[in-house]
């Protein structure tokens, strides 16, 4: 048996060798680019992060351990003071911004993609047409899209100002994207109307995939459609609706350019990626800027372990 | 019975029509702007009240813009060719072979594409400087297969699982290498999710924003989206709004056309890289 092993059939052997040396030589080029591009950039990031490397000058760092993170000074007086990234309130503001800003706009998205995809579901006159339109906001580039919506915010010409005059919701110009309190929602807005197409093209994908008679049956037995949504529909979309919703969360925690051209430097949007990168670049820390990065990180692949463990428990949940 | 179903057919479609309007006005407003010029700008309008075509004489006149243009057109086609070079073999690999790992390897490519790409930025930018290639376009090309490459290897592996095996099973028995396999018989095959997938993965690399803005240095060696971003007029105080309004739709109708075109086709390519992960 143990010759067995070793040694198959000679013909399958050498095909199923020949195949695995082929795989090899196959995965090898994308292995060996993937590493050079993500690998390697991401650990020389983590290391950054616990030097004091400048970016004028990024062979000279010296090892600092956690200095980068939080360091804390006793002064004679018996006061203690902290400092780097984990007492700075400015991260703090900056994970703050992100996280309001991931969980508004992607749960926003959801119910909206999903009411979207509920209507592309549905037969009727024109629903390719309908198709068409809602990829528009989804093929352009984010940049151009925080530009038109920045001009149709602007505070003195802006077409939303003078819709909202016309109609009575509002009885001054605002400045949507310079003010404090709505900076936020105008960026929230605009990332809605931009992804929301994502969203119902997965739900719709989902939704196709339940066969109609069930819809049927449901009908005869007069069940109320609400409650055909409630009961049916929804728990059948959800693992495609999950799967969406992982994929704009992620996508929303690193979020940079959309806030970057709309409401740049503004206190009450500043997303992580923003802060970090303004540290890396801009202002010369390029250390601390690193160990902003890594963080950001590492609370991405958190969420996604967390992601995964508590789907596997779902998973095994439906199967029972 | 007729006129509960009248109403509720007549809601139906104004949820439609509310659907449309707001997927489209952003962009309709936007050409609307390019048209304008001067003090007509600062009126707002509904619909077109002059056709002026002044601002993309004027975007089509700026040396810098069109560089831009090309170098957008160069980085992302180059990108894109590499990653589907890269992606098919390796794909065929991930999709055909059964070997320990494999999984392991798969979840690892995806957690990769899931990256936040601040967190490689400081190291790439060290790489980058360090190959000597920063302010260049092979900075972008480099940069972009971080995401472009987990990309295409995902979808084109789903797509890959999903061709029959009879095919292939009957070009081994005719002595056929897996070199042969994938070239003379799954390539021909493989044609329409190429180009969907290569279309995806060249929105994504025109698109970027993060990278291009920091690897670049001289206005010259700009790509669209940061030519765009940073856009000003004669002064620091006035923002030419006809003028970007003109780029923007410039850039944008290209990418328009190709996704109403191709629109079966993308949405199949974003579920499968989506739904079957």
């Amino acid at each position: 048996m143990f010759n067995k092993a070793i040694l198959p059939p000679p013909g399958t052997s050498s095909l199923q060798r020949q195949k695995l040396r082929a795989a090899f030589w196959f995965l090898a080029p994308m292995l060996i680019v993937l590493f050079c591009v993500a690998a390697w950039p991401l650990l020389r990031s983590i290391y950054f992060s616990f030097t004091n490397t400048s970016l004028t000058n990024l062979y000279g760092g010296e090892w600092i351990g956690f200095k980068n993170y939080l360091t804390w000074k006793t002064l004679s007086s018996g006061h203690t003071i902290y400092s780097g990234t984990l007492a700075d309130p400015a991260w703090w503001n900056a994970v703050w911004n992100t996280v309001k800003f991931a969980l508004v706009s992607v749960s926003l998205e959801t119910i909206f993609g999903l009411m979207v995809a509920l209507v592309l579901n549905a037969e009727f006159k024109g629903r390719g047409l309908v198709r068409a339109a809602i990829l528009i906001p989804w093929a352009i580039p984010t940049i151009v899209s925080a530009k038109i919506w920045a001009w149709m915010f602007n505070d003195q010409f802006g077409i939303i100002n003078n819709m909202l005059l016309s109609i009575g919701l509002i009885d001054h110009k605002m400045a949507w994207t310079a003010n404090l309190d709505t900076a936020m929602l105008s960026v929230i807005i605009v990332d809605i109307w931009k992804t929301t197409p994502f969203m119902a093209l997965l739900c719709l994908a989902g939704l196709q995939m339940i066969p109609r008679d069930m819809y049927e049956s449901a009908k005869i037995d007069g069940i109320h459609p609400i409650k055909v949504f409630f009961q049916v529909t929804l728990p059948l979309v959800k693992p495609a609706l999950m799967v969406a919703v992982i994929f704009r969360t992620l996508d929303a925690l690193r979020m940079f350019d959309l806030v970057y051209v709309l409401t740049p430097n503004s206190n009450a949007t500043k997303t992580m990626s923003i802060l970090s990168r303004e540290n890396l670049i801009d202002f010369d820390k390029f250390a601390y800027g690193s160990a902003q990065s890594t963080l950001l990180f590492a609370i991405i692949a958190l969420f996604v372990v967390l992601y995964i463990w508590l789907g596997k428990i779902d998973l095994s949940g439906d199967k029972s | 019975m007729t006129r509960k179903m009248l109403l509720k057919k007549t809601a139906f479609y104004a949820v439609v029509v509310v659907i449309v309007l707001i997927s489209v006005f952003p962009f309709y407003y936007a050409i609307l702007t390019s048209l304008k010029t001067g003090t007509d700008l600062f009126k707002v309008n509904y619909f077109p009240s002059s056709f002026n075509f002044s601002n993309y004489i004027d975007i089509l006149h700026n040396g810098e813009f069109i560089r831009s243009t090309l170098n957008s057109v160069f980085i992302a086609s180059t990108t894109v060719a590499c990653a589907l070079l890269l992606a098919v073999t390796a794909s065929y690999a991930l999709a055909r072979v059964r070997f320990r790992g494999r999984g392991l390897l798969l979840m690892s490519i995806l957690a990769i594409s899931m990256f936040p790409q601040i967190a490689v930025l400081a190291g790439l930018f060290e790489l980058i400087r360090f190959i000597g290639i920063y302010n260049t376009p092979w900075a972008m090309i480099l940069s972009y297969t971080i995401f472009t490459l987990p990309f295409t290897v995902w979808v084109l592996t789903t797509f890959m699982r999903d061709l029959p095996v009879e095919i292939e099973e009957a070009a081994i028995v005719d002595g056929a290498t897996p070199w042969t396999i994938i070239t003379q018989i799954f390539m021909p095959l493989l044609w329409p999710a190429l180009v969907t997938t290569g279309l995806l993965a060249f929105i994504g690399a025109w698109n970027e924003f993060l990278f291009a803005l920091t690897f670049t240095a001289s206005e010259s060696m700009r790509t669209v989206p940061v030519a765009i971003a940073m856009l000003s007029g004669s002064s620091q105080y006035e923002t030419p709004w006809g003028l970007i309004m003109a780029a923007s739709v410039l850039v944008t109708v290209p990418l328009v056309v190709l996704v109403l075109i191709f629109q079966r086709k993308i949405v199949s390519g974003l579920t499968a890289g989506g739904v079957k992960g």
